[in-house]
């Protein structure tokens, strides 16, 4: 195990930038991060930025979008696509106090569209900032303690923290650990102050970034810890995962699970999802060390000529997972102990009220698709601004696109529900079982990758659904299903029981047979096809289900069991 | 002579060998004067002047022994073509009648030269406020001032021009014959003042004027006709328009826009009309259907109904269809309502002392909330019409060069949508296009505009566009990007909303990033918390302006004639002096200088 083996180096980080990719060169000449942004907020002719500087923008947690349904029309107008920002809070754990809450809801009603998105990973989205409403709502974000630093971009992104509701204590100390994780793990960023804060640019010595260098990781890079039973993280979905192991109430380390990932392009087979491969155990303190570690070889291992090949899922199935668990253990200075036993029951939310050992309560609200508007008929929006008027406690975003508004004293707890009674939040979620465990990605109308719609296609496919599940007795199962607008995954689909990925509008990939928590990765039955395939498919299955599932046997399980999620 | 009409600039062969032998014989000067002759000369053959203009013989004063008449010099001052036309009309009449006649444009006329005259006539329109028509402004400024010349033994006779909707009408016309006089002139005949639909009034008089001067029988040789070489020949005029294909209608005002405008292009295949960046494409109106209704409803008469005009008797419905104003009313139709209806308001306002008052009840009461407010009984159709004014061509700014859109033309319309009296009304021709479909047709004609020409291929321009105003600029850059020219050019654009109101965004980014525009400065009124608009952006770039002034840049204004042209004229005599720390007055002498050296050239509206 001590001698490295030999291994190819020749795309990563060793070879000089004219023999990897444009992106590497980009980061390298864009003085971290700083590029010309400065230069491009003032244009007065256009109100987007270079595309070099969108690129830059994605570190600081701004993607440049434009509203495509409007982009054709204005296209034909002669006028520039309606350019806008979507800006993502960088919230580690997804854990945010009332008075951030407050912020967030004003900007949001003032600079972002009134609407708010809750995401996957657990932070919140800000859409339809102009160029020239960023500063005001970065600056905005700070007075209250946060930020947008890496939330995208080549570096650690939002660390990701189960919500768990009963086990309040162990939730507080893993949620510590994500926000001081997220604040080792993110870039300095000094760029950052002095664009949106305006601060003066100091004098360097020595380097600016001393892990990340000038041209950062090669790709993204997701952290997330997560608390059995449940799976709600999704941790083999990260590209490094930690896994609490509790003893008599106590966290003592943590199953390191690493090279989880979503992302694929269609028809190019060297891109595929991969399960997080489980490497060892580590003692609770030692994991500041795991995470430098095992960060650092992905820094410097990780392929930067073909960013279809960065993410460290690739880089452990090209160096081989042994290579790389051993380059792990020789850089944390310790050897990995032997993974304990964990199970996991579900990766969903239990919605409703719940009680943490401490005696606080907990509710656990459901926003389909996280999504919340100003104004809205489902008053969700402007509900939860008036809990956070009064609410003591905290909201903890949940991974699944929900929100638990937290720790409420027994005290406050009557105040509180009945502030939701006055705005509808606590009429109990009706719907199905597969409705509460349905997520979709946002896609249409700001994703520029979005191929088909998603966010905007979820409530009618649950309209068509719910009859067949009925039909069939199922309404009260769980299932979980999943929609995103194109093959990246964004709502990590193909660990979903059903999974429909974008090809074309109105044309999806389906996909079967993934694990209840996440544990299995679906197959591919169905390309390229329409709504009326997906149901006609998906009835005939429930109906099998329904007839010949064994006691409490997971649709995914049953599928794959009995050969229907052959590849199409 | 015969003239051989062929598409495009070619020249036959023979007319290319009589230029290049006239060419060398000139001095620099005198090649300058055939230029503008001849530019002058071409837009006079191709604007106003009738339908047909076959072969409009050109007059070289040729050395007579003995003039046994007096001289006439025909004299236009002009902003939009019609006096220009009407002076050419005039010309050719005197010549036709053997009388020696000079024409110039004021614009290009010393005060000082009148007293070398015999007999002038002097046609003369009125723009902006009751201004002189802004390119013989220095004419008009020197004439009214102390260095006016004494004009003891030249006759005179003055033909205003003007439009009876504005407060100061003919004022250019009326001030010019009272210090004619003032200055010692005779007067041949009394002023006419034609309104836009008296054309024909004016025609008549000078024709009569002419009749006169011309009693002595003429001796002078008949004079020499040049074949104009290469002059485009315009087959259509206002009276018989070219039925243009519409090939795209689109509003380019952005969604959410507070106002609408729309890019329209036409096919001219077929027409043989050609036109320079600059220029203005005429559209001959049709009320719509509902509108003739409404009003006839309103008036209490049918459309069969038969009315007499001078040419005989028409169906009424028809007339209003394609014959008259019947939306925006005039004080001539206030007055003659007043009497047919006898009612006290009406009289009131038709006062003459009540100018301004009457124009303003005017801007809030058309025709068809008149005829509701004041019926007249037993009305009959000719003596209605003969209040209403004839309906007239809109023009609109060509946003294109003809080469590089391969022939066809292109527009930029503000679609004009109001309330009044709580109905929505529109514009004529920007209402009725808001409607049309591609593949319908328009009935279109050509008014060239000489005095909004782009410069020399190297020579740095200015062009300030509010709203439509952006329109010939639009034209500009794609001839000046087709030739590949040198000279640097910056576009000061001002509208209300940057996401909805930017006209033509992406095209001058394109522009920009291939270098075609140098700079481009875009304004907008109602996005930030305090307003701004071009002339504010004049100011804050005093420094760079006068850079550009100083390297001989030419500066174009073109939109809103009445707020925003004058505020920019203002700014920018404010920015010369911050920038070169002249006094006002200096600042003042250095624009006008600009417009002497046609190097400030104005197209608004
Ligand atoms: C908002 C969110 C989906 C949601 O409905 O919640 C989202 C939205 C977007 N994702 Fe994602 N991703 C989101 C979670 C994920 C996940 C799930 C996760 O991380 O657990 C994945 C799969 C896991 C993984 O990374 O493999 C995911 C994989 C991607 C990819 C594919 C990355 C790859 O390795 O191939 C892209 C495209 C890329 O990065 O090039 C992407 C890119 C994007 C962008 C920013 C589109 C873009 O690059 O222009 C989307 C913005 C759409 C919009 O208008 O808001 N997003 N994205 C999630 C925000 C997470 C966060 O707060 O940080
Ligand atoms: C040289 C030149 C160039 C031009 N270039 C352009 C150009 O490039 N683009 C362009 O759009 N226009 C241009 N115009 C203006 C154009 O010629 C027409 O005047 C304009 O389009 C309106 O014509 P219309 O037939 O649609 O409206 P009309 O039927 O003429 O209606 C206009 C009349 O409606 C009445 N009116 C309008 N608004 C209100 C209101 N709010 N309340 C009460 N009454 C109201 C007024 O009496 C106004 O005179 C140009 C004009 C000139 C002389
Ligand atoms: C922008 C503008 C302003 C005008 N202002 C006046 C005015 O103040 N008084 C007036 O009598 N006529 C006014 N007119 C009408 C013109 O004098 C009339 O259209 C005339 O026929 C134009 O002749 P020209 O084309 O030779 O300039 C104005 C016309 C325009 C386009
Ligand atoms: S899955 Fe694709 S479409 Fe959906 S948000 Fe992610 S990138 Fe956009």
């Amino acid at each position: 195990m001590d001698k490295a083996l030999p291994t190819d180096r020749s795309a990563d980080l060793s070879q000089p930038l004219d023999r990897l990719g444009p992106d590497e060169t980009l980061k390298h000449e864009s003085d971290q991060l700083r590029g010309t942004i400065l230069q491009n907020l003032a244009d007065g002719v256009t109100w987007s930025v270079s595309q070099s500087n969108a690129k830059l923008l994605k570190f600081q947690g701004i993607y440049q979008q434009d509203d495509r349904d409007v982009r054709e029309e204005r296209r034909r107008q002669k006028l520039e696509p309606a350019y806008q920002f979507m800006a993502r809070v960088r919230l580690p754990g997804g854990v945010c106090t009332p008075a951030q809450w407050l912020r967030i809801d004003s900007l949001a009603r003032r600079y972002g569209g009134d609407t708010l998105r809750l995401t996957t990973r657990q932070t919140f989205q800000f859409h339809w900032l102009l160029r020239h409403g960023l500063r005001p709502v970065l600056q905005g974000l700070h007075e209250v303690g946060l930020d947008t630093v890496a939330a995208c971009g080549d570096d650690s992104r939002g660390v990701m923290c189960a919500v768990n509701p009963e086990l309040s204590a162990l939730h507080a100390e893993l949620a510590a650990l994500a926000q001081a994780s997220s604040d080792r793990a993110i870039p300095r960023m000094r760029a950052y102050r002095e664009i949106w804060y305006g601060e003066a640019r100091q004098p360097q010595k020595g380097p600016e970034e001393p892990f990340y260098g000038t041209t950062y990781m090669p790709r993204k890079f997701k952290i997330g810890f997560v608390l059995p039973p449940s799976n709600d993280i999704d941790v083999y979905a990260q590209d490094l995962g930690y896994i609490a192991i509790v003893e008599n109430g106590e966290i003592i380390g943590f199953n390191v699970a690493i090279g989880g990932g979503m992302g694929r392009t269609d028809r190019v087979s060297t891109t595929y999802p991969r399960l997080a491969s489980v490497i060892g155990y580590i003692p609770k303190d030692r994991f500041f060390l795991t995470t430098e570690a095992v960060m650092s070889v992905q820094r410097d291992y990780g392929n930067r000529a073909d960013r279809t090949r960065a993410r460290f899922k690739y880089t452990i199935d090209d160096k081989g997972l042994g290579w790389v668990a051993d380059e792990i253990a020789r850089r944390q200075g310790f050897a990995f102990e032997p993974a304990r036993p964990v199970s996991f029951t579900g990766n969903g939310d239990t919605l409703g009220w719940s009680k943490g050992e401490d005696g606080r309560h907990h509710f656990t609200l459901y926003i389909r698709s996280g999504r919340l508007n100003a104004g809205s008929r489902d008053g969700l929006m402007d509900g939860l601004r008036a809990v956070a008027e009064v609410h003591k406690g905290s909201f903890r975003l949940t991974p699944n696109q929900n929100l638990i508004i937290a720790d409420i004293t027994p005290r406050e707890r009557g105040r509180i529900s009945e502030l939701m009674a006055a705005h509808g939040l606590d009429s109990t979620f009706s719907g199905s079982a597969l409705r509460q465990h349905a997520m979709s990605c946002v896609a249409f109308p700001t994703c520029g990758l979005a191929m088909a719609e998603s966010e905007r296609y979820l409530p009618d496919l649950l309209e068509r659904l719910e009859p067949l599940l009925e039909k069939h007795g199922l309404t009260d199962t769980p299932i979980t299903l999943r929609l995103s607008g194109c093959p990246n995954g964004c709502s990590r689909p193909y660990i979903a029981e059903i999974a429909l990925t974008g090809r074309a509008p109105g044309k999806y990939n389906l996909y079967i047979g993934g694990g209840f928590h996440g544990e299995r990765l679906g197959t591919l039955v169905k390309e390229n096809v329409g709504e009326a395939q997906i149901l006609g498919h998906l009835d005939t299955l429930f109906g099998r289900y329904a007839a010949e599932r064994s006691p409490d046997e997971h649709f995914g399980d049953f599928c794959t069991r009995i050969g229907a999620a052959e590849a199409a | 002579m015969t003239t051989t009409s062929f598409p495009g600039p070619g020249l036959s062969e023979e007319q290319w060998a009589r230029l290049k032998a006239l060419a060398i014989s000139l001095s620099p000067e005198q090649s300058n004067w055939i230029g503008g002759y001849f530019t002058g000369y071409a837009d006079a053959a191709r604007g106003l002047v009738g339908a047909m203009v076959a072969e409009p013989p050109v007059s070289v004063p040729v050395p007579m022994e003995a003039a046994a008449q007096r001289s006439l010099t025909v004299l236009y001052a002009s902003e939009t073509g019609t006096a220009m036309g009407l002076a050419e009309e005039a010309r050719q009449h005197a010549a036709g009648k053997g009388l020696t006649v000079k024409l110039h444009d004021l614009a290009d006329y010393k005060p000082a030269a009148l007293k070398d005259e015999q007999d002038v006539l002097l046609i003369a329109s009125t723009h902006g406020e009751g201004e002189p028509p802004q390119p013989a402004l220095d004419f008009f400024e020197t004439l009214g001032g102390r260095k006016a010349p004494r004009l003891q033994g030249v006759r005179f006779a003055v033909l205003a021009l003007g439009d009876s909707t504005y407060e100061f009408y003919c004022q250019t016309g009326r001030t010019l014959d009272s210090r004619l006089a003032e200055l010692g002139g005779e007067r041949l005949k009394p002023r006419i003042d034609c309104d836009v639909d008296q054309i024909g009034e004016g025609r008549r008089w000078f024709a009569a004027l002419i009749e006169g001067l011309a009693d002595t029988p003429a001796q002078a040789p008949a004079t020499v006709s040049l074949a104009p070489v290469g002059a485009p020949v315009q087959t259509h005029g206002e009276n018989n328009p070219f039925h243009a294909e519409i090939l795209e209608n689109i509003a380019i005002t952005g969604r959410g826009s507070s106002k609408q405008t729309r890019h329209v292009e036409l096919s001219l295949e077929g027409s043989g009309l050609t036109y320079m960046p600059g220029d203005a494409l005429g559209i001959v109106p049709r009320n719509s259907a509902r509108r003739v209704e409404e009003v006839l409803a309103a008036a209490g008469l049918a459309a069969s109904a038969r009315a007499t005009l001078d040419d005989g008797e028409h169906e009424l419905g028809a007339l209003l269809e394609t014959g008259f104003e019947i939306a925006a009313a005039t004080p001539r139709f206030l007055d003659h309502w007043a009497s047919l209806s006898d009612a006290a308001a009406l009289r009131e306002l038709a006062q003459p002392d009540r100018a301004s008052g009457r124009n303003e009840w005017l801007r809030s009461h058309h025709v068809v909330d008149i005829l509701r407010l004041f019926p007249v009984k037993g009305l009959d159709a000719t003596r209605f019409i003969a209040g209403l004014r004839r309906l007239q061509p809109r023009f609109y700014s060509i946003a294109s060069s003809q080469e590089a859109q391969g022939g066809d033309v292109h527009l930029t319309v503000s679609t004009v949508r109001y309330e009044l009296h709580g109905t929505q009304r529109e514009g004529v021709v920007s209402g009725a296009l808001a409607g049309l479909a591609e593949g319908e047709t328009l009935p279109v004609f050509m008014r060239a505009n000489p005095h909004f020409r782009l410069p020399a291929d190297d020579v740095p321009m200015v062009m300030i566009g509010a709203g439509t105003g952006i329109a010939p600029y639009r034209g500009f850059v794609q001839e000046r990007a087709l030739r590949g020219a040198a000279g640097r050019s910056w576009l000061i654009f001002g509208d209300r909303n940057f996401r909805s109101d930017f006209l033509y965004q992406a095209e001058w980014q394109a522009h920009q990033k291939a270098g075609a525009l140098s700079l481009i400065d875009a304004v907008f009124s109602r996005d930030g918390a305090q307003k701004s608009y071009v002339q504010d952006r004049l100011r804050e770039r005093a420094a760079e302006l006068y850079a550009w002034l100083e390297e001989g840049a030419h500066l174009y204004v073109c939109g809103d004639a009445a707020g925003m042209a004058p505020d920019v004229h203002q700014a920018l005599i404010e920015a010369v002096a911050a920038a070169s720390g002249r006094d006002d007055e200096a600042a003042k002498d250095y624009v006008r200088a600009l417009q002497r050296d046609g190097r400030y050239q104005r197209d608004v509206y």
